[in-house]
């Protein structure tokens, strides 16, 4: 095994560069050494001017999503010697406006979240006196998959739908829906349904299954979606057959 | 310190991104195999009113529909009308969650439902036409 | 420019969520906000994997739990604040429950429980071994739900305001900008978390720099029982990730390079195949640690690359239960160090954790400065005492997030107050002093990782599992040494945009105030208590040290360690009895 090996990094630095430009720097080839020690080898000996994120480096966090030889990827869970002899590209996710080097913006997504509603909704909140509301492992199976959800951007990148259409809410977001919807505590489905079965969500979803694909915490976003749908057209027909019910 | 520009970078989407990766060629051809489905649907309209306007316009129909372009077409559209369904019936699985007795139907099992039903379909039809 | 809020919460974790969350929900007509240096999801709570102690099960009692944490804190703790915190415990992981947070169930719908170390009942809450992960996920996504929490997302802290004795609000940098801004408000919380970083061997992520303890500290609040540093027994080497003391509790064994379950040799029990509780492999973690150490010096332990290993043996347990209980460690082990589990023995060795000391409060929440609180790993009550009890902290951060939250939503309520002019010239001096450290700093020479890696190799020389006067005074040299570098640190990025070597510098500088301290107060406690294990004095000393170190930042910059009397309420201080 060679002793080295050459990251070829994106970088953008706003007041100098109109668009990214890569640059090579050679790091040690380890055992062990994911991409993220090799740009903090970067950052720590060779140039202090590379700017990424990075925290838990146990792929937990959600922080350190980048495209690693074009797939989109956590960088402290991919690993320098599943590319040796390289050179490895790193550039920052796609999909997202680039704030600097491998940052990129994901105030879009933030600002989406909300809208659908991921809490527990309910008529009534029983108090917490009353003791736990009630869930066998069954009723928790149901939506424990969408709550691995780690927001780490890589379903947006991997999505050409998201690419397109920048309107579309999105691969994590719709999941994070379903996890509620599928919570046998929660009562908030009806709420979430506009936001959910508008043209900019489940509805701009085409089934490409790359978010699924790219998921690090196997949540299968792309299944929540679909599944989702199927509800969605069940409750419009039950709309249109009896108007008057209620939900 | 430099100023801040809050200027960020967009990608420019490339014009055939959608061969940059086997899934999005894939989502493309799916994409497109609608118009094929809808071309079979207005294939379907024309035979119907061509049978309705009586025998000489069905004979016309059939004629027609030998040429061989569009028996191309056709040949296309079938092509492009079975990715339809296969992606169709591999997604099924994904979509609807069955319960029998508490228990979750695993997905192979309603993709072989969903091809089964295909097969009978099929037949139904095969045998209305051919009897 | 200046903005205003009632209540400024600085971190965006377990602690602070739930402190913003309470702000809101006790007056809503107060504005609050929460200031993080990274999206709150990405909070080091995320990484809590084992569980959330609360008693729950009918055969255990808020009694047991506090004498467990009394004992397992080596009579450190202040017991009217155990007994609170045992009290409010359970209520604090229902409403999480009720907020939709995925525990692990029994078959009929309740809360499951598992064993842990220190505990002599089941009362462990847990979501598999994600449990920070779906508390924290829970938490940001609840708060989503008060429009009127305001956030600043990746905003850093460089300093809290303060005049005559109160605070009066922050300054901070926007990550994506540069812009510095001046936030006011009528009372701030701290809940940024813990100082793992400080050292080179640690289970803490890279934002775990210590800000909000040395942020307090220069504001002139006093830091409390710094020298206990807590070391989970089980780190996977190289990586220093976490393997949960869960996998230990569900049945897994510690052996030496022999296969023979050490723990045994070190008064903590006799091995049984069933895990028993407070026994062998579910002892408290200072006492785990140390017999590492032990194993190490008889030549027991296993030499790799990445220093000295014992192994963690869950292959008996099977893949089932691995797979529903312990799936992450499954992963973890899987991808960080290729191995898997169910069919190999895991290498561990100790790895810094915790740290049990930090921002004096009280059982509210409060500082030793008027509108200034603290909760969750930065603070210390204390719950802890010399050694936290695994499964304490993440119930910690929700007791005291929403104590500390209540208390400032009263006294922002009750003392509003314009901001002194003084206040703002400071502010004004902040943004300055950043400038110009800034230009300072372009004319370095000495590579900020460079300090940093010694900082840390000092740490662990100085103050590790085991400490003496000598290794504390050496290392206290070696701090003051590297202070004198730290002035001609190099800053070779000159940009506003998203410049993290600046963030660096900055977390360094607030680093070198933590370890500074923890040494100080390490050097001043003659006895060894908990994690504190001083081998020129081996014995725990009641008479001297049954307190507090308080250390408080003198008009000269260094510190000066005082005593406090440690609360003592109905348990007299004992012998730690583990196995028998």
């Amino acid at each position: 095994m060679a002793d080295e090996i050459t990251l070829e990094v994106a970088r953008y630095r706003p007041e100098v560069d109109s668009s990214p430009v890569m640059q090579s720097y050679q790091v040690p080839l380890r055992e062990h050494w994911a991409v993220l020690d090799g740009l903090t080898y970067i950052k720590d000996q060779l140039d202090g001017t590379l700017s990424f994120r990075w925290s838990c480096r146990m792929g937990i966090c959600g922080s350190c999503g980048m495209t690693v030889n074009g797939e989109p990827v956590l960088s402290c869970a991919t690993f320098l010697t599943d590319y040796a002899p390289g050179p490895v590209r790193v550039e920052p996710l796609h999909n997202f406006p680039v704030i600097r080097d491998l940052v990129i913006d994901i105030e879009d997504f933030m600002a989406k979240l909300p809208t659908v509603k991921p809490w527990i909704v309910r008529d009534v909140q029983s108090p917490v006196e009353q003791g736990e509301y009630l869930q066998t492992p069954e009723e928790l199976e149901e939506y424990q998959q969408y709550s691995m959800c780690i927001n780490c951007m890589l379903c947006y990148s991997a999505c050409p739908v998201y690419a397109l259409e920048p309107e579309f809410i999105g691969p994590a977001a719709i999941a994070l829906a379903q996890r509620y919807n599928l919570d046998s505590r929660d009562e908030g489905a009806a709420e979430r349904l506009e936001v959910l079965s508008s043209p900019e969500g489940i509805w701009a979803c085409t089934f490409v299954g790359e978010c699924s694909a790219a998921c690090p915490k196997g949540v299968d976003p792309a299944g929540a979606i679909q599944r989702y749908k199927l509800t969605a057209a069940t409750q419009t027909v039950k709309n249109l057959l009896m108007p008057r019910s209620k939900r | 310190m430099t100023a801040s520009t809050g200027r960020s970078y967009r990608r420019p989407i490339a014009l055939f991104w959608w061969l940059s990766r086997r899934s999005y060629l894939l989502f493309v051809l799916r994409e497109l195999s609608a118009v094929f489905v809808a071309w079979f649907v207005v294939y379907l309209l024309l035979l119907v009113n061509a049978i309705g306007d009586g025998a000489p316009s069905y004979a016309r129909f059939v004629d027609w529909s030998g040429s061989s372009w569009v028996l191309v077409l056709n040949l296309i559209a079938l092509a492009f009308v079975l990715l339809h369904v296969v992606t169709w019936f591999g997604l099924a699985p994904r979509a609807m969650v069955v319960r029998l007795r508490g228990h979750r139907i695993p997905p192979p099992q309603i993709v072989a439902a969903h091809y089964l039903a295909w097969l009978l379909l099929s037949a139904i039809v095969a045998w209305v036409v051919l009897r | 420019m200046s903005t205003f809020h009632d209540v400024v919460v600085i971190g965006g974790g377990g602690a602070g969520l739930r402190a913003a969350i309470a702000v809101a929900e006790t007056n809503p007509a107060l504005r609050v906000a929460v200031i993080s240096k990274v999206y709150p999801m990405r909070s080091h709570t995320v990484s809590a994997e084992g569980g959330a102690a609360a008693v729950s099960a009918a055969d255990d009692s808020l009694d047991e739990h506090a004498y467990d944490t009394v004992s397992g804190g080596d009579w450190l703790c202040d017991q009217d604040a155990v007994e609170a915190f045992v009290a409010e415990a359970p209520r604090e992981l229902l409403r999480l429950e009720h907020w939709g947070c995925p525990w692990s169930r029994q078959p009929d719908g309740r809360i499951a429980v598992r064993a842990f170390g220190g505990m002599k009942k089941k009362r462990t809450w847990f979501a598999a071994d994600r449990t920070g992960f779906h508390l924290l996920h829970t938490l940001f996504q609840t708060a989503l739900s008060y429009s009127d929490i305001v956030r600043y997302d990746e905003w850093y802290v460089t300093k809290i305001l303060v005049d005559d004795g109160r605070a009066y609000g922050v300054v901070a940098i926007e990550l994506a900008t540069g812009r510095i801004e001046t936030i006011t408000a009528s009372a701030v919380i701290v809940c940024t978390g813990g100082c793992g970083r400080v050292f080179p061997f640690t289970t803490n992520a890279n934002i775990k720099t210590g800000d909000g303890m040395a942020l307090a500290y220069r504001a002139g609040a006093a830091l409390k029982d710094m020298e206990f540093v807590q070391y989970h027994p089980t780190g996977l080497p190289f990586t220093g990730i976490l393997i949960t003391e869960a996998a230990r509790a569900e049945g897994g064994w510690l052996l030496n390079k022999d296969g023979y379950r050490y723990l045994q040799d070190y008064d903590l029990g006799t091995p049984t195949p069933d895990p028993v509780l407070r026994n062998m492999e579910l002892g408290p973690r200072d006492r785990l640690s140390q017999a590492f150490v032990h194993e190490f010096e008889k030549g027991r332990t296993i030499d790799t690359p990445y220093g000295p290993v014992v192994n963690l043996d869950l292959r008996h347990l099977g893949a089932k239960l691995i797979d529903a209980k312990l799936p992450f460690v499954r992963e973890l082990c899987s991808k960080y160090q290729n191995i898997d589990p169910v069919t190999s023995l895991v290498p561990v060795r100790p790895v810094v954790h915790y740290m049990m000391g930090g921002i004096h409060t009280d059982i509210r929440g409060a500082t030793s400065l008027d509108g200034l609180y603290a909760a969750g790993e930065v603070a210390c009550v204390s719950i802890n005492g010399a050694n936290r009890l695994g499964s304490n902290s993440l119930p910690e951060c929700l007791v005291f997030g929403n104590r500390a939250g209540r208390a400032a939503a009263v006294f922002a309520a009750r003392y509003r107050q314009a901001v002194p002019s003084a206040v703002q010239a400071m502010a004004r001096d902040e943004e300055r002093r950043l400038a110009e450290e800034l230009a300072r700093h372009a004319e370095g020479h000495e590579r900020i990782a460079d300090i940093r890696t010694e900082m840390q190799t000092t740490m662990e020389n100085g103050a590790g599992i085991f400490r003496d006067g000598d290794s504390l005074t050496k290392a206290s040299d070696q701090l003051h040494e590297l202070r004198m570098r730290f002035a001609h640190a190099a800053i070779d990025d000159h940009s506003k945009d998203f410049n993290t070597e600046l963030i660096a510098l900055l977390e360094l500088g607030f680093m070198m105030d933590v370890a500074e301290s923890i040494i100080a107060c390490a050097l001043q406690r003659e006895e060894s208590r908990g994690a504190h294990q001083r081998t020129d004095f081996p014995r725990r000393d009641d008479e001297r040290f049954l307190a507090h170190s308080l250390i408080q930042r003198g008009a000269d910059g260094t510190g000066r360690v005082s005593y406090l009397p440690v609360t003592i309420t109905r348990w007299p201080p004992g012998e730690r009895i583990y196995g028998r």
